[in-house]
């Protein structure tokens, strides 16, 4: 058996359907044994694509999603996807094809140093030396990904390696790693200090961040919020994890979320901050969540706990169990008055907009879609005022909302919105983008074509860069600078080109029509929304 | 600013050291010496970090070393409770008068000439940081050609707290 045919058994073992890629020679070996394989390939069109598609279909299914490609360029360009799996936590496995290994640091053809490169985006690397330590590898590699605080993992593998002949294969049943060895249980002594601390507490909230969601943990949340009735307020990459319409849901945080969800986090007395970082966009004033409260801070990772700001409970573990451990602990949560409170808030504080009717307005346009979506849906949202616009009016009920939160790399919608519907081909998968992060990802129009992969795309049009021309409005009094997208396609002829249909909507007024249209059938459609360029999230 | 050693014990892999030194670098942490060397157990490789930084600093760089994958452990060595000692390597220009002066030094401070040549001389002293400082403070008076210091390398006190390998 070859390392190349190795790799392709250590995939099998790890249970993975589809593997998206772009070959290359060096690659060459590992794409020509998996054709014997009943792993898919995904011919995506540009390598960070093969890592956002992967990253899609890892957060629906729960497991590591699969990229491989070729040395120098080809591994280079995976960079930026590596790098948005990373930001997110995000589970991956990325194989780098390489030059022949007595070659290696010779500056020869197609030669990146790319385990070097990526240090600082991976959870962890390898450069594969030894054929005979690729089954071992690569279990490390999947558990390494998938457990913790999950993560992205490169495997850089040699030309020769993947020609080598493997002694024996054998696929390790555990992994045995001396050193890595992530705590999932929370402690029960900082649990019963939490419990002790919400008996006393009046005004307590949950905010969930993404490491509910990559737990698995919305039941356990749900079900320890309702019992005690504790509100909930979420960051962005914390959407989903309760439901949109949930009576105890009071919106997104963050410089960017409902002005109510940060009121009812800042009075709150009794903070839970779970699965997030307490990065700069959800809390700009990390003082005011420490200032006359109790924090507590639940986290896979003990590092993200007191990076940002210092916690009076700090409880690593992972979501999970520890609302499972918290929701059995009896405790007196009486706090009526609050709810009242935060649901009047969320009634007075509500923002308003003034849409123009010459135009589709975002707002409307995808709370309408979002109830018109099938309840398992997975909505993705790319990165610009679209996200925004996302994050505010899209109602999740029983589906899912993904976005790149932590680097917010443009491009991501669409690739991902296809990994996700790889994940699950019964749920509808939308896909919704500006017109700027929409060209950096339109190449994946041909791929969705080729392989048959039907998302549903939703182009919100103002031939802006809209994020960055209403920062220059603010910042710049209106003196803009390279943000005028003049020059893009014409959406119509492109989907014509990639065989696909397309919708056009310039105002509001055929809106439930247009959509009900575009999600009426299961085949890959492109709609394009006329919004108002001068509109403001 | 506070000062604080670190010990850490690796997994011998290709590279652990520039994962190390890349997290200091990326995340803005000061480095002031690193020393490495395998341990009893050719596996492992101990390596002792001087870093400094205010309090929070520190326990990140502690919490975040701990989180790379290759380390098996990391722990303070604190000055009450372990022994630093660093090796100096120092070329002093001599002439004949000033050779003695330079040897009366050593031998206060219990170092080594190490090599003799007409015009200079190649002294070897091991010792805490301190001793080391209070010794080129001393040779002040003389023009020291080349200064090679290994940074420190230190052991906690006494069986408490050794991780067995």
């Amino acid at each position: 058996m070859l390392g190349a045919d190795a790799i392709v058994r250590c995939l099998e073992e790890e249970g993975v359907e589809y593997v998206f890629g772009y070959p290359g020679v060096a690659i060459c070996p590992f794409y020509n044994s998996i054709l014997d394989s009943s792993i898919q390939t995904i011919l995506i069109r540009t390598e960070q694509n093969a890592a956002h598609a992967a990253s899609g279909l890892a957060r629906v299914s729960g497991k590591v999603g699969v990229c491989a490609v070729t040395s120098g360029p080809g591994a280079t360009n995976v960079i930026t996807g590596i790098a948005t799996a990373f930001a997110d936590s995000i589970p991956l496995v990325c194989i780098t094809g390489q030059v022949n290994s007595a070659l290696l640091g010779s500056d020869v053809f197609q030669e990146a140093d790319i385990t070097g490169a990526v240090e600082s985006f991976v959870k962890y690397s390898y450069l594969v030396k030894n054929v005979n330590d690729i089954p071992r590898i690569f279990k490390e590699a999947f558990h390494i990904a998938n457990t913790g605080r999950k993560g992205p993992v490169l495997i850089d593998v040699p030309i020769d390696i993947q020609n080598a002949e493997l002694k024996k294969f054998v696929y390790p049943e555990t992994v045995s790693m001396r050193t890595y060895k992530p705590t999932v249980r929370g402690n029960m002594a900082q649990i019963k200090k939490v419990v002790a601390e919400l008996d006393k507490a009046k005004k307590p909230i949950i905010c969930a961040g993404g490491g509910v969601l990559l737990s698995d943990a919305e039941e356990e949340l749900r079900a320890f919020s309702k019992k005690h009735k504790i509100p909930v307020v979420s960051t962005m990459m914390g959407i989903g994890a309760m439901p949109t319409k949930d009576p105890l849901y009071f919106g997104m945080v963050g410089n960017n979320g409902k002005p109510y969800a940060n009121r009812a986090m800042n009075e709150s007395d009794l903070l839970i901050m779970v699965g997030a970082r307490v990065a700069d966009r959800a809390v700009s004033q990390p003082d005011l969540i420490t200032e006359n409260k109790v924090l507590v801070h639940i986290d896979v990772d003990p590092a993200e706990i007191g990076k940002n700001v210092g916690p009076t409970i700090p409880l690593v573990g992972d979501a999970k169990h520890i609302f499972e451990d918290l929701t059995a602990q009896e405790m007196v949560c009486d706090h009526e008055e609050w709810l009242e409170t935060l649901a009047g808030y969320r009634e007075s504080m509500a923002p308003k907009r003034n849409p123009n009717p010459e135009y589709v307005d975002p707002a409307v346009f995808i709370t309408k879609l979002s109830e018109k979506m099938q309840d398992d849906a997975i909505y993705v949202a790319d990165v610009g005022q679209n996200q925004i616009w996302s994050c505010g009016y899209h109602i999740v009920k029983d589906g899912r909302f993904l976005t790149s939160g932590g680097m917010g790399t443009m491009g991501y919608s669409i690739p991902a919105a296809m990994g996700a519907k790889l994940a699950d081909k019964s749920k509808q998968a939308v896909a919704v983008c500006g017109d700027g992060s929409f060209q950096m990802s339109m190449m994946e129009l041909a791929t969705m074509n080729q392989h048959d992969i039907p998302v549903k795309i939703v182009v919100l049009k103002n031939n802006y860069l809209g994020m960055v021309r209403q920062y220059q409005h603010f910042t710049y009094k209106d003196n803009y600078s390279v943000v005028d997208l003049s020059g893009s396609p014409d959406l119509e002829k492109l989907a014509a080109a990639y065989n696909m249909d397309f919708l056009r909507l310039t105002n509001m007024e055929n809106v439930d029509e247009a959509i009900d249209k575009f999600l009426a059938e299961d085949k890959s459609m492109i709609m394009e929304c006329i919004i108002n360029p001068m509109d403001l999230v | 600013m506070q000062k604080k050693v670190f010990q850490l014990l690796v997994d011998n892999t290709s590279g652990v050291l520039s994962r190390i030194s890349g997290l200091f670098s990326r995340r803005g942490y000061n480095i002031e010496s690193i020393t490495a060397g395998t341990t009893a157990d050719p596996r492992f490789t101990r390596i002792t970090i001087v870093a400094s930084g205010d309090d929070e600093i520190l326990d990140q760089i502690e919490k975040q070393v701990a989180k790379l994958v290759d380390v098996r452990d990391i722990k303070e060595l604190r000055p009450d409770n372990s022994v630093y000692r660093e090796l100096a390597l120092v070329k002093v220009r001599t002439n004949e008068v000033q050779r003695q002066g330079v040897i009366s030094i050593a031998d206060i401070f219990r170092a080594k000439i190490i090599d003799v040549s007409a015009d200079s001389l190649i002294v070897e002293l091991t010792g805490n940081q301190e001793k080391i400082e209070a010794f080129l403070n001393l040779l002040g008076g003389y023009e020291i050609l080349e200064l090679a210091r290994t940074g420190i390398a230190g052991l906690g006190r006494g069986t408490e707290n050794v991780t067995y390998l």
